[in-house]
């Protein structure tokens, strides 16, 4: 999938935002264009916070995505929000740890992970986001694969090094999951 | 040198504003521009600078007011209410002929309003952001990486001209992330020898001030200032024109709603329709030259806007009556989809056709 309009959603505190940052990262580390926009205010604010992030080979219009090609969820109420704005053909990438309660959508691919149980099996806690991330890219390859890992070199700030190597483990776990 | 970073809009305005050579920024949070001003704290103090959280916006420009008196460059940034309160401070600046970079990372309003992206301060900005017979300069970037740009050269234009320069953008600009190439800090920066720094007894008293009790003398400043405002007209508009060439449906939109305008005149286009985009990069001065040109082969303009309508103003008051001007916009912090601008430019297509 060379055009990625997808929207990350979740509580505040899993790492969405961080999720969507890897994911514009791997966008930049291939000089495509891209953008990242966050919920910010009163919906952060109440618990649950979104990005939509953009790849393109294009100029990017609006960064808001209103009907993205791949959604990726980490809690009901952002399923039950964003579900149904899914572009027919797209792809939903579902944490079923925490999302119990899904509907029936036949024209679109659903593939739920327990991916919060996953990460803490795997002495990962915290890392579900980025295994969900792994997931998506299987699904997708919205970028190289190596490109992926240059990522999460770009995005995991110099004081927290020691997370590098726990955020790429976590990627293969998504991918092999 | 050119390596592209990713970087918030937010940020990248503290970061060039930084590059471009201010030292001093005085602010007080507000969303969204909120990232700005922290980044400013963060990193205004490792370059030798001053960032100082002032105790109300109003404290805040006045001593925007003293640091570019005193010939430092200088900014400061707030969001739409933000900056209903800076306005008197900004007319006194503008009173006084000294420059500024004042941002407003837009919400909506009025009152308290939003604080989800808008575009409804265009009057405020463009007409009458505080009282007396003067204007400032707006310039209304529309990518992250513009928003860099903007910031690295409003201070140059600011000094060149001696007014308060606006950089208008809005909530989605200001948090979204997209690549940016960052400029080389500037080194070389103008002499002000109008600043207020000190005599060292080697020549006379400078003075800062927009008191004038002798109206002959005020009525002369007002009409030196204007004639700085035509040199300014006749050199700093701007706008970037997308497929206007043989457009007969010319949508105008500035910021943020510029860029759904063109995916709507890209998706116009797929259809066989001749859409085409004036994007004014300044709002003022408005770029009259470029709308004036389309207004003499287009059929139809289409003002784009996130508001209720503010700078569809502008450009009827440029197609003078020689293209009909219309208008699409959402307001209160919602955000126009390309679908529903391109439902506007079909629904004017039929119009146009008849």
């Amino acid at each position: 999938m060379r055009e990625l309009q997808t929207v990350l959603a979740g509580f505040g505190g899993q790492g969405i935002l961080f999720a969507g940052k890897v994911i514009a990262s791997a966008g930049l580390v291939e000089d495509r264009e891209l953008s990242w926009l966050p919920s910010y205010g009163p919906e952060m604010r109440g618990g649950t916070a979104s990005c939509s992030v953009t790849l393109s080979d294009d100029p990017i219009g609006s960064p808001l995505v209103m009907n993205p090609n791949a959604l990726v969820v980490m809690n009901q109420p952002s399923y039950d929000k964003f579900i149904d704005t899914v572009a027919p053909g797209g792809v939903v990438v579902v944490d079923s740890t925490l999302v119990l309660s899904m509907k029936e959508r036949d024209d679109v691919t659903t593939v739920a992970l327990p991916a919060t149980e996953i990460a803490e099996k795997e002495g990962l806690k915290g890392l579900a986001n980025i295994v969900l991330v792994g997931k998506l890219w299987a699904l997708t390859q919205f970028c190289e694969r190596q490109n992926l890992d240059a990522a999460i070199d770009h995005v995991v700030p110099a004081k927290k090094q020691a997370m590098v190597a726990l955020n790429k483990q976590a990627l293969e776990i998504g991918i092999q999951a | 040198m050119t390596e592209k970073v990713l970087m918030k809009g937010n940020e990248a305005l503290a970061e060039c504003a930084m590059r471009a050579g201010c030292r001093f920024f005085f602010g007080y949070p507000i969303t969204p521009q909120t990232e700005l001003a922290a980044y400013m704290s963060k990193c205004m103090p490792k370059i030798g600078g001053t960032y100082l959280q002032a105790e109300s916006e109003i404290a805040a420009i006045n001593m925007v007011y003293g640091a570019a008196a005193a010939g430092a460059r200088v900014m400061t940034s707030s969001s739409s209410p933000g900056i209903s309160l800076k306005s008197e401070g900004v007319s006194y600046m503008a009173g006084a002929d000294l420059p500024g970079v004042i941002i407003n990372v837009q919400r909506g309003g009025p009152g308290l309003g939003s604080i989800q992206p808008s575009q409804s301060d265009y009057w405020q900005a463009t007409r009458a952001l505080g009282h007396g017979d003067y204007h400032m300069i707006v310039f209304a970037p529309s990518t992250v990486q513009e928003m860099a740009d903007c910031a690295y050269n409003a201070f140059d234009v600011a000094d060149k001209y001696l007014t308060p320069v606006m950089i208008l953008a809005d909530g989605m600009l200001g948090q979204m992330m997209e690549p940016v190439v960052l400029p080389e800090p500037k080194t070389e920066l103008p002499e002000k020898p109008w600043a207020i720094n000190g005599t060292k007894c080697q020549r006379k008293h400078n003075i800062a001030n927009s008191l004038y009790l002798d109206p002959e003398l005020l009525e002369q400043k007002n009409i030196e200032r204007f004639e700085r405002y035509e040199i300014i007209k006749a050199n700093e508009q701007k706008a970037e024109e997308f497929m206007v060439e043989d457009a007969d449906i010319v949508l105008v939109a500035f910021g943020a709603s510029a860029r759904i305008a063109r995916s709507a005149v890209v998706s116009a286009r797929a259809r066989g329709i001749k859409a085409g985009l004036i994007r004014p990069i300044t709002l003022w001065p408005f770029p009259v030259d470029v709308v004036d040109a389309a207004a003499n082969h287009c059929k139809q303009f289409l003002s784009v806007e996130m508001n209720m309508g503010q700078m569809v103003e502008d450009v009827r008051l440029v197609s003078a009556g020689r293209v009909p001007v219309s208008f699409y916009g959402r307001a209160g912090g919602m955000i126009p989809t390309p679908a529903e601008v391109l439902a506007k430019i079909v629904e004017l297509n039929e119009q146009v056709g008849e």
